[in-house]
């Protein structure tokens, strides 16, 4: 870090790239491994534990391994009122696991998420970056299935 | 020359609701038809009225088809040969008087609309810059590049009254003079598109239904206030407006709009996309430079200087509003006295709101600043469904505050919301009914925004958790009357004590719902009951005996055998053994419909 005027920024602009190859890896092996976080902060000259830390502060990055298909159901203010807490019981009641949880054959991981801007289309949810709205029970069953 | 447009929208909740297939199908049979070459297919962005979606609509003749299915595309392509007849059962009808209406514009959807920012969502396709330019695109850039300095375009700015839409409305023309002032040859724009307020949708439709408007206001702002790079910082959950703003840039670059020597001007200027990762407070100024200089987003402890002086790497920032830029083209085009000529004397041009909750029309929506909440809940918005009764709105998603119909006449603008309580926010509108506890929604507000601080402030990190505490403690009949007040003291030092936005606006749910409906409080601490029968621990089940039929079902459903009762024998409820799992009411037959909620956990028996 450095500062102006006695502000804080970023000196080194290479580090923008760190969210990117976060993302990118993220997207590759499904979570950030150690390797990798070691592998990023040699490659722009940055210490560890600041990577480590970057990668633990945003939600969408996860350190430990993650299932083939990542479940996010939309726990906010909007989606609740159309019960998505019912969503929630279907989902972990068809898996097996609760939020937070992987399921032990590796398909699915589980998550509770922020509004992710469907609203008007209560309740919804992401399976990895496809976007399921009005959700109903009995569509959670047909929509877990088609998941391999 | 194509005689007739067909018009579908593939926002992001239209391609669930199976916008795709929709559209493959209806190529197909207008090619089937030997249509082509009269008719053609556009994608096109959301039109906001979510409720009806998929929407088709026949252009130049106006007409809307509501709720298609892949199944009416045949029917659809037919209805378009020379011969052919509008279908009226694919036709909107109109909740109360139940009129088929076969043009969109006489919905009463968007009668009262005054679209500007979403004038083309839906319209045109985003995908094609041919399309923007047809209705005026890049002439504003034009203009500004030909015809304008960069004070000129400022000044503007200025006269318009554009304020931010982000949520804080400061003024735009403002913070460019600013920006513009700060000495130095490396200036960054940037583009808050992180939306992250649950209830909240424009600006990702805004991106996915014209991300041109978008990229045209921030090359006018590089111009104005002398940047060469912009970012747009797009929350990870948006993969859509991602695509589409990566197509926009490219396309711009390509036509000359974007890049060293936009438009020959000399003047050089480029756009970069930045995906956030998840986390909400990164929406906030100075979290967000950080986390683009991908750091964690976390809020610049004050003093901070302005990111107008020390924003990206240190350098002069001009940071907006998704919405905020997409103005600009139509403040140039159209004129500052145009824009300020509309709203009210103090919030300017109009605003956009994410209606959604116990509303009947789902949806987005523009309307003139001043317009008042009860005209768009109830006229736009067509009121509550299911015969239930209006309770409260909450506008500003969780920073913002809930009102109640007494407040309905309050007029839309930046002003009169924080008055009142509340706040313009990002624009969330979310209504409630009878049947939503007051209690509940603060709590489940705060527990937003608790989870969601960076921690880096005690009181927001502490306050907003002991706060959540005593919330829990009331919704589950633990709550003591002195409870309130000390809500109302730690809300207030958690708004003192943070120095981000999210802290000092994380207690205003809670304080609005004390403001509004105290005794909705008081009932569940002195009456120990959840007047919206809500709450767990403060309602009962029961079974109306004269609804009763004795058929058993309930008695064998419920999980813990709380139900006594037998073959003609009325079924009671064992309250000292009943979970509340509502099991019961769910599986009693609709005609039966025996067993009910009611308020309070005193009933033993009843009937
Ligand atoms: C916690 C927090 C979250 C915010 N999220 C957003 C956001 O998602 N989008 C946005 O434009 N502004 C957001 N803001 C407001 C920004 O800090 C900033 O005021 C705004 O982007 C400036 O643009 P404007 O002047 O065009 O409104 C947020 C502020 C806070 C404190
Ligand atoms: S107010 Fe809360 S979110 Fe904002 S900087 Fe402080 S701790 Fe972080
Ligand atoms: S609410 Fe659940 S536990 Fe109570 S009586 Fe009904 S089914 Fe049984
Ligand atoms: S609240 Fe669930 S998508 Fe917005
Ligand atoms: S994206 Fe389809 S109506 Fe909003």
């Amino acid at each position: 870090m450095n500062k102006i005027n006695g502000e804080i920024y970023m000196q080194n602009k290479e580090q923008k790239e760190l969210l990117v190859r976060l993302g990118e890896a993220q997207n590759k092996f499904g979570y950030l491994s150690e390797k990798v976080m070691i592998e990023l902060a040699e490659s722009l000259d940055m210490s560890i534990s600041d990577v480590y830390g970057v990668a633990t502060f945003y939600s969408f990055f996860s350190i430990r391994p993650q299932g083939r298909n990542i479940i996010r159901i939309c726990k906010s203010v909007p989606c609740f009122l159309k019960n998505s807490q019912v969503i929630i019981e279907t989902v972990e009641k068809e898996i097996g696991i609760k939020p937070g949880e992987t399921t032990p054959n590796g398909k699915f991981s589980f998550h509770l998420t922020n509004c992710i801007g469907v609203c008007d289309k209560a309740p919804a949810m992401m399976i990895n970056s496809e976007v399921y709205i009005d959700l109903t029970p009995n569509k959670i069953s047909q929509i877990l299935k088609a998941h391999k | 020359m194509p005689v007739r447009t067909v018009l579908l929208g593939q926002g992001t909740c239209c391609i669930s609701a199976g916008a795709k297939q929709i559209s493959a199908a209806l190529r197909e049979e207008i090619a089937r038809l030997d249509l082509a070459g009269t008719v053609q297919v556009k994608h096109t962005g959301c039109r906001g009225f979510s409720q009806i979606d998929p929407v088709v609509i026949i252009e130049p003749e106006g007409l809307l088809y509501s709720e298609v299915k892949v199944d009416d595309a045949p029917e659809i392509a037919r209805s378009l040969l020379p011969q052919g007849q509008p279908i009226e059962r694919l036709f909107y009808r109109d909740p109360v008087t139940d009129r088929a209406i076969p043009h969109h514009r006489d919905i009463t959807f968007y009668n009262k609309q005054q679209r500007t920012v979403l004038k083309n969502c839906g319209y045109i396709d985003p995908e094609e810059i041919d399309d923007y330019l047809a209705v005026g695109g890049y002439q504003a850039l034009r203009k500004v590049l030909s015809e304008m300095t960069p004070e000129q375009v400022i000044e503007a700015v200025k006269r318009s009254g554009l304020r931010g839409l982000g949520g804080g409305g400061f003024p735009a023309g403002r913070k460019w003079e600013a920006c513009r002032r700060v000495p130095g040859d490396e200036k960054y724009v940037v583009c808050n598109a992180d939306e992250g307020d649950p209830g909240a949708f424009q600006d990702r439709s805004v991106l996915e239904g014209d991300p041109h408007s978008v990229v045209e206001g921030m090359i006018i702002a590089g111009y104005a206030v002398g940047a060469t790079k912009g970012y747009v910082y797009v929350r990870a959950e948006y993969p859509l407006a991602v695509k589409r703003l990566g197509i926009a840039i490219a396309e711009a670059r390509e036509r000359g709009f974007l890049g060293e020597n936009v438009l020959g001007n000399g003047f050089g200027f480029d756009i970069e996309i930045f995906q956030g990762a998840g986390a909400f407070v990164c929406g906030e100024s100075t979290a967000l430079t950080l986390s683009l200089e991908g750091a964690r987003g976390m809020p610049k402890p004050l003093p901070r200087p302005r990111t107008t002086e020390v924003g990206l790497w240190g350098r002069p920032t001009l940071l907006n509003n998704v919405k905020t830029f997409a103005n600009i083209r139509w403040i140039i085009n159209k004129g500052a006295e145009w824009f300020a000529s509309q709203g009210t004397e103090k919030s300017k041009g109009t605003a956009i709101f994410s209606l959604t909750g116990k509303i009947t029309n789902c949806g987005l929506i523009e309307v003139p600043m001043g317009i008042t909440l009860r005209e768009i809940i109830f006229d736009i918005g067509g009121g509550v469904p299911g015969g239930r009764t209006f309770k409260a709105v909450q506008t500003g998603g969780p920073s913002g505050g809930v009102l109640p119909e007494g407040l309905l006449g309050t007029p839309i603008d930046f002003d009169s919301l924080t008055a009142a309580g509340s706040m313009m926010g990002s624009g969330g509108m979310v209504v409630v009914d009878e049947d939503t506890c007051m209690v509940d929604l603060a709590r489940y507000f705060l527990d937003f925004t608790q989870k969601e601080s960076c921690g880096q402030c005690s009181l927001c990190r502490l306050g907003s958790v002991q706060m959540l505490e005593i919330l829990n403690a009331i919704t589950e009949g633990n709550g003591r009357i002195e409870d309130i007040d000390l809500l109302i003291e730690l809300g207030e030092s958690v708004k003192i004590g943070s120095i981000c936005g999210l802290g000092q606006s994380a207690p205003n749910p809670v304080l609005s719902t004390i403001r509004y409906f105290r005794e909705e409080y008081e009932s569940h601490i002195l009456e120990k009951k959840c007047p919206a029968r809500v709450c767990k621990g403060l309602i009962s089940y029961i079974i109306v005996s004269d609804k009763c039929k004795a058929c058993m079902i309930c008695l064998r459903k419920c999980p813990v055998e709380a139900i006594k009762g037998g073959k003609k024998e009325v079924h009671v409820i064992d309250q000292d053994k009943c979970t509340r799992c509502g099991v019961c009411l769910s599986v009693c037959p609709e005609r039966f419909g025996a067993v009910e909620i009611i308020p309070g956990r005193e009933v033993k028996i009843h009937g």
